[in-house]
């Protein structure tokens, strides 16, 4: 018998109410159950960071958490990091300008990281920010574009251009 | 869905958590989740019963009570990085924290799930036998407390029932003006260390007093280099009397694995005793 659970979650300022059997990560749950499939699951054990989503305010891998263990929390993906109008994050935006991707599989992981570690270190230094995502795997860039896009939003972000 | 079937109990109280550890047989306790989910997605692990202890209330945050720091089983990694007590009390413990993952894992990583997993090169267990720590457990018939040495049982097996729940650890912590040094080797920044070192020193009018060195990765548990720091006290402060501890440090016991000599982790191990007593001793004299 499978083990199911009736969950509430906020994800991305909607309120979802959703059955799941409790042994679903939280990144098969948005992707699977709400189709928000830009959360991209990549190693699933932790290792990649692909998956990256922001709980709470905080960046966690969603494969290492179970969907029934975001209930009453509130979970914000790289769907919900652009503006009412569709307007990118100053984040996304760099991105765009410096080339910060190619195939695109680590960025949602990449967006979701920063955007948190910008929150708490609003004026990094590379080191820092190479830090910040050196959890985060991206096998196309050589990450100078994604570095070079996190410096200039943070700029952006502090109203320093 | 990776994992295999299992029934998830979400319990409130450490109580309740051990009842369900009692009447569930091949149950797996889930603290931050981030060496037992991967587990369970690559079922290694195939467990009847997960019990959640993320709900629990009263066993996470740091107290200090007479010079003891305690720190409930489920703090998180991040929580322990900002908390100004283990800041200003026990300094290695951020130091040591930032070659833990990443900063989305220590978002969720608890002390109490890295004691438990016990993994060899892990830097809490490191942290906690170089300080001679405490663990309480609870079980059903009350609560017993461990010291660290009597903590490992075999590679990665805590001293713990199967009915018994880690829920905090405590240790006192040194004098104000102590040195501190913590030194890994790692293939990768965020990688469990290959050998990791910690290091505390207390020092009087030049010449050491007290001294305490832990080697993770070397060997199935973290070691205490008791012949070590013997040798140090009443010895001067500087790199001669480190060179000391480091040539002690070179002949430990150490494993060997598909990866690294047993022969590596024994020279890791020198260098980076010295490299921590140097940091600790240079902390020192200048407080």
């Amino acid at each position: 018998m499978p083990d199911i659970r009736e969950i509430q979650v906020s994800v991305n300022g909607e309120d979802h109410s959703a059955k799941v059997e409790t042994r679903t990560s939280l990144g098969d749950f948005l992707r699977q159950n709400l189709g928000l499939t830009g959360t991209h699951l990549g190693c699933e054990h932790g290792v990649c960071g692909a998956c990256t989503v922001i709980l709470d305010g905080e960046a966690v891998r969603s494969c290492l958490m179970l969907a029934v263990q975001a209930n009453g929390h509130e979970v914000t993906t790289v769907e919900g990091l652009a503006g009412e109008e569709g307007e990118l994050h100053p984040l996304q935006e760099a991105f765009w300008k410096h080339h910060g991707l190619q195939c695109g599989f680590c960025t949602p992981g990449m967006l979701t990281s920063l955007v948190a570690f910008l929150r708490d270190n609003p004026n990094p230094s590379e080191r820092d920010i190479r830090e910040a995502i050196s959890g985060n795997i991206c096998r196309c860039t050589g990450y100078q574009g994604i570095v070079d896009a996190t410096l200039e939003a943070a700029k952006v972000m502090q109203g320093r251009v | 869905m990776k994992p295999a079937p299992f029934i998830y109990h979400n319990p409130l109280t450490p109580e309740d958590a051990v009842s369900l550890l009692a009447s569930n047989e091949e149950a797996k306790i889930l603290a931050g989740g981030q060496s037992l989910m991967p587990m369970l997605n690559m079922r290694f692990v195939v467990p009847d019963h997960v019990i959640d202890l993320n709900n629990v209330t009263g066993i996470d945050g740091v107290t200090n009570r007479d010079n003891l720091l305690e720190i409930g089983a489920m703090t998180r990694q991040c929580d322990l990085m900002a908390n100004d007590l283990v800041k200003s009390k026990a300094p290695i413990i951020p130091e040591a924290l930032e070659h833990v993952g990443h900063f989305q894992t220590r978002n969720r990583c608890t002390i109490g799930g890295s004691l438990c997993h016990l993994d060899p090169a892990a830097e809490l267990p490191c942290l906690m036998a170089a300080y001679d720590a405490n663990l309480t457990v609870q079980g059903p018939e009350g609560q017993r407390e461990i010291p660290f040495i009597e903590w490992p049982l075999a590679y990665m097996i805590p001293n713990l029932a199967p009915d018994e729940l880690l829920t905090k650890i405590s240790f006192r912590y040194w004098s104000l003006n102590h040195g501190f040094g913590f030194e890994e080797f790692a293939r990768r920044h965020g990688d469990f260390a290959i050998v990791a070192v910690a290091a505390l020193l207390e020092v009087d009018d030049g010449k050491i007093t007290r001294a305490a060195i832990s080697i993770g990765g070397a060997n199935i548990s973290p070691v205490r280099l008791v012949k070590a720091e013997e040798a140090l006290i009443g010895m001067l402060a500087n790199e001669d009397t480190y060179k000391v501890a480091a040539d002690i440090a070179q002949e430990i016991e150490s494993i060997s694995d598909a990866y690294v000599t047993s022969q590596y982790r024994q020279r890791l191990a020198g260098t980076l005793v010295q490299r921590a007593l140097v940091k600790a001793g240079d902390r020192v004299n200048r407080s």
